[in-house]
This record gives structure tokens, C-alpha cells and sequence, in this order.
């Protein structure tokens, strides 16, 4: 579980998350959506202590992200942001393999060798493993840097718009590979997304921000409707039930 | 939950490596071991050998004062510049930068001038103390600027290096021109192994270690190479790491300075060559950063001493010659590699 309780961050004299509080249930998937500027990633970074906040607290899995040593929460939480662009050559592997760094400090072991294989496996790596991420495709890179975090063996895991420069046919499947991760792993993942529809099919709560504030949270079917959409973006979208899933229509 | 515990343990993948990398690094080694013994041999005065073996104390005695010292602070000078470029290129998080760029060496000429105008009976010791803490204030400057920066731009962030640079180097040059100290100001930055002799040259065992340490905390720069946030996500502490990196790189480059010279474009070129061929985990890259930059150093030294026998021609300006060519071929190699 995770509780942010009245997180707040300014720049200068503009707000940009603004006494937000919610509480992000173990496990499952859970999407914050909202326009650009909404605060969506600020509030990411805030959870993940990248970004130190400047009111407010968060607790991670119980641990109080201020307080808690930095190398106890890496064992809890990774953090996965959208700037993914290496200036370093590296392996696929050797990249997996930092994501034991904060379980073994850089002394690598049989253990690690092992959760480095299966997570690459895990993302379908395993005839990548030996190439440098700066030769992949934009889909293969993104899979390496999930393929990472997973490796850091986490309870939860935090990823800051995962599907940013994929095509259609790489989003869906990295949205199943999470909702995969989700489901088997037990893991409690936290996305911020664009695209509301892959929010809907995918996630399993969803927290609507706008101008720094929380202003609906719900399930997808809670959350999926034009009269909250409306409120969220300032546009009108239609909602459609295909499937089972809502989906908004809002290219016309 | 584990991940250990939920999925039988996968093949593993296949390695393509034909030569083992250990034993291409003994190779390697093996190398910088043939060209100190070259080395050695090379020079004015008589030393072969035969005069050796048949014990002709003169030839004994300018092995011992002045060849091997001299080889030595080539391998250790040559393997330290280029790992300190290395550390330096992970920390500014850009290829193109290396401490005679950015401000580094620069900083550390103008702490030596320093100490000459203000206490001309300083120590060698002393001196590196000063050009030290001169080296980390610059050093610490361009990270400063360069945090500041809201465009990282893999061009800009060189060049802001080269201005930085140029703006100390003014100013040291000016002060060494009103104190009449241009021409000593030269030997620090144009580096040169001729001056060195046994007594002159131990403070260069000091970047020996550091270069050490820097292999010690390789995965640590590694990370720091992949931003601020990764580093965080892993649970370590970025600052430090950025602390460790600046003091290493700044004492080898100032005590490399005191001692011999500035050795240009080595930090540059030897990284960027050793990238290409093996990728930029520290680990893995530090060995071969060290043994390179002793071969190319030890090759460019050797030239120096021959070309013009039997006048010496400064290492610094070999390495600089050299240097420009292979660096040039890099970026002309890198554009072709993102045109198609």
C-alpha cells in the first residue's frame, strides 16, 4: 500500500502538486491520468523520493519515503522514469544486472545470476542479452530498462509513462507484460500514462489529476465516464463499451 | 514475492566471445610489458644489453636513475589521465569531455602558478596540494555550470568545458606572463618525460592508487554515467559518488601536471577507443582504459625520443598529434554510424 497524505510541491510561486491525497492499494495496477502539466510525474517522482517534496508525506509498503535510508527503499521500490536515453554503453545484461545492485552492492552472486536471467527472460531478452542497449529498437531498449527494475525485486514499481515512444503493437505488449507482472508476480505497479484507453483496459484504479490536484480516483468503471473525462481534460469524450472494457472516443 | 522462487531457472543465453577477455588483457598487458622493455633501451646514453650484462656500472646506474623511472611514470601517468577522462566522461555524462577540457588541468596550472609566485621554496608536495585543491574548485565549477544547464546538448556540454578552460588558462597565462613565467608555465602543460629522474617523479605512485580506487568503485561510476534518478533508484547516493569522482580525477590530473605535464586528448581518445570495442561498463572498461592509455603513452614517448635523435620531441605534443587524427576519425566514424 501506498499513503500520500497532503503532498504538496511548488515551483516558484506555481503550484504544481497541490495538498494531494490518496492512498494506491498492494498490487495491481494503478494509472494516474490527467493532461499535460497535471503534476502527474512530479507526484511520481515525490513518491519515489527522487524529488524531495515540500509538504506532505509518502509511505511506501509502510516505509516513510523521507526517512527511510535510501538503499532500504531501493529493496522495496524501483523507479522507472520516462528519460531513458543511455549516454553509457552497456549490455543488456550488464544493465539488467544493476538492478541487483541494492540487494548484493556490486558483488555479484549465483543468486543475482539467477533473477538476472529469469528477468530477462521475463521480457523475452534472453537473445538480446549480450547486445549494447544503444543498438536496440526504441521497444527492445524499454523492455531492457523493465526488464531491470524487475531484476531490483520489488514489491512495488513505479514507471513513469512506460509506453512513451512505443508504437501500438509495442504498447500493448508491454501493457500485457505489466498487467502480466501484476497478476503473477504479485507486483504493485504504478503507471503514469497518456492514453486513457490503455489506462481503462489495463489498470485496476485509476487517479484522475488536473493543475496539481487529485480530482477523481475510482476503477475504470467508476472513472470511465464522459461527465468525469469532461472534468479531467476539458474535452468531450465519448464513452463506448467494447468488450467489456470503457473506452473513450475523442479523435473526432 | 521472489521472483527466484516462482520460474524454474532459464537457459543460458549464449556468450559470443571467440578469445576470452581475460586473455586478450594479459595480451594487452603483455604489450605494455614489451614497449617499457623498448623503453628502457631507448635514449642517448649508451644503455644496451651487452653493456649490461657485462656489467658496466654507467649503463646500470642510467637504467636505474633515469630510464626506469622515466618508464614508469609513462605507464603510470599514461593509465591514470586515461581513466581519470573516463570518470570524467561518466560524470558529465557525455563523450567528449576530458579533464585538459574542461577546466581541470587548467585550474591545476594556475594553482601551481600560485604557489610559485607566492611561496617559490614550496615543496613538489606542496605544490600538488595546492594545484589539487585548484583542480577540484574548477573541476566542481563545470559540474556546477553543467547542473544548471536546461539543455544537456552532447555538443554544448564540451564546449561549455572549452570556455570554461580557456577562461582559467587566460587567466593563469596572463599572471605568468606579469611574473615573467610563461616558459615554465609551458613544461606544466605541454607534458614531457625527459625532466624525469629517480627523486622527481614518486609522487606518480599516488595516481597509481587512485586509478586503483577508481577500479574499485567502478560499478559505483557506472551508475552515476546513467543519471542522477537511476543512481537513486538503486538506493545510492549520488553526490557522494560525484564527490569521489571529482577528487580522484582532480588529484590525478594536478599531481600529473606537477610532475610531468598535461598529457592532452589522451582522456578522450583512450575511452572513447576502448567504448567502442568493449562498452562503457566500468568494470570491464577500467583495465582496458589503464593498459591502453600506458601503450599509447609509452608508443608516443617512444616516437618522441626517435624521430629526432637525438633531441627529444615532448610527449605532450606527440600524444596531442596523434590524438587530434584518432579523434577526428571518431567523430567522421560516428556520424556515419547515425547517418544510415
Amino acid at each position: 500500500m501506498i499513503e500520500i497524505s497532503g503532498v504538496s510541491k511548488s515551483y516558484g510561486s506555481q503550484k504544481v502538486v497541490d495538498n494531494v491525497t490518496a492512498t494506491i492499494p498492494a498490487g495491481g495496477i494503478t494509472s494516474i491520468i490527467g493532461p499535460n502539466g497535471a503534476g502527474k510525474s512530479t507526484l511520481l517522482s515525490m513518491i519515489s523520493r527522487l524529488l524531495p517534496m515540500d509538504a506532505g508525506g509518502v509511505a511506501v509498503g509502510g516505509l516513510d519515503v523521507t526517512s527511510t535510508p535510501s538503499r532500504e527503499l531501493s529493496q522495496t521500490m524501483a523507479i522507472l522514469r520516462q528519460e531513458n536515453q543511455l549516454s553509457v554503453r552497456l549490455s543488456v545484461r550488464d544493465l539488467v544486472g544493476f538492478g541487483r545492485f541494492p540487494h548484493n552492492g556490486g558483488r555479484a552472486t549465483a543468486a543475482d545470476k539467477i533473477h538476472i536471467d529469469q528477468a530477462l527472460d521475463y521480457l523475452d531478452l534472453g537473445p538480446l542479452a549480450d547486445r549494447f542497449v544503444d543498438e536496440l529498437s526504441g521497444g527492445q531498449r524499454q523492455r531492457a530498462f523493465i526488464a531491470m527494475v524487475l531484476a531490483q525485486d520489488t514489491k512495488y514499481l513505479l514507471l513513469d509513462e512506460p509506453l512513451n515512444n512505443l508504437d501500438m503493437k509495442h504498447s500493448v505488449h508491454m501493457m500485457r507484460t505489466l498487467r502480466k507482472m501484476a497478476d503473477e508476480l504479485g507486483k504493485t505497479i504504478v503507471l503514469v500514462i497518456h492514453d486513457i484507453n490503455f489506462a481503462s483496459c489495463y489498470s485496476d484504479n485509476i487517479l484522475a489529476m488536473k493543475d496539481g490536484r487529485l480530482i477523481a480516483q475510482g476503477t475504470p468503471a467508476e472513472l470511465m465516464h464522459s461527465s468525469v473525462l469532461a472534468d479531467v481534460y476539458d474535452i468531450d469524450i465519448r464513452i463506448e463499451e467494447i468488450d467489456g472494457n470503457r473506452i473513450g472516443v475523442y479523435f473526432a | 514475492m521472489s521472483l527466484a522462487t516462482d520460474k524454474a531457472v532459464p537457459k543460458v543465453s549464449s556468450v559470443r566471445r571467440p578469445i576470452s577477455s581475460g586473455t586478450m588483457l594479459a595480451l594487452g598487458g603483455a604489450a605494455v610489458l614489451v614497449l617499457a622493455i623498448v623503453s628502457m633501451f631507448v635514449g642517448v646514453s649508451d644503455v644496451s644489453l651487452p653493456a649490461l650484462m657485462a656489467g658496466d656500472l654507467h649503463a646500470w646506474h642510467v637504467l636505474w636513475v633515469s630510464r626506469i623511472p622515466r618508464t614508469i611514470s609513462v605507464i603510470l601517468a599514461g593509465a591514470a589521465v586515461s581513466v581519470a577522462g573516463l570518470i570524467m566522461q561518466l560524470m558529465a555524462r557525455n563523450k567528449f569531455v576530458e579533464p585538459s577540457m574542461v577546466g581541470t588541468v587548467e585550474s591545476a596550472s594556475l594553482g601551481i602558478l600560485a604557489v610559485t609566485v607566492l611561496f617559490p621554496a614550496a615543496s613538489l608536495f606542496a605544490k600538488m596540494g595546492v594545484a589539487s585543491v585548484f583542480a577540484m574548485a574548477g573541476t566542481a565549477l563545470f559540474l556546477v555550470i553543467l547542473r544548471r544547464m536546461p539543455l544537456r546538448n552532447t555538443l554544448v556540454v564540451p564546449l561549455v568545458g572549452i570556455m570554461l578552460g580557456g577562461v582559467i588558462a587566460a587567466v593563469t597565462t596572463f599572471f605568468a606572463y606579469r611574473f615573467d613565467l610563461l616558459q615554465t608555465l609551458n613544461s606544466w602543460m605541454v607534458g614531457d618525460f625527459s625532466g624525469v629522474i629517480q627523486g622527481r617523479y614518486e609522487l606518480l605512485y599516488l595516481v597509481g592508487a587512485l586509478t586503483i580506487v577508481g577500479f574499485i568503485c567502478a560499478d559505483r561510476f557506472t551508475v552515476i554515467g546513467l543519471g542522477e534518478e537511476f543512481t537513486t533508484n538503486l538506493g545510492m547516493n549520488y553526490n557522494r559518488i560525484m564527490t569521489l569522482g571529482l577528487v580522484i580525477v582532480s588529484l590525478i590530473s594536478a599531481v600529473v601536471v606537477v610532475s610531468v605535464g598535461a598529457i592532452p586528448f589522451l582522456g578522450l581518445i583512450v575511452p572513447n577507443l576502448v567504448s567502442m570495442f568493449f562498452g562503457d561498463n566500468v568494470r570491464r572498461a577500467i583495465p582496458w582504459v589503464a593498459v591502453f592509455g600506458a601503450a599509447f603513452v609509452l608508443v608516443c614517448d617512444i616516437i618522441g625520443r626517435t624521430i629526432r635523435y637525438p633531441f627529444e620531441i615532448p610527449v605532450g605534443i606527440i600524444v596531442s598529434a596523434v590524438g587530434s587524427l584518432i579523434f577526428l576519425y571518431l567523430l567522421l566514424g560516428r556520424r556515419k554510424k547515425n547517418d544510415h
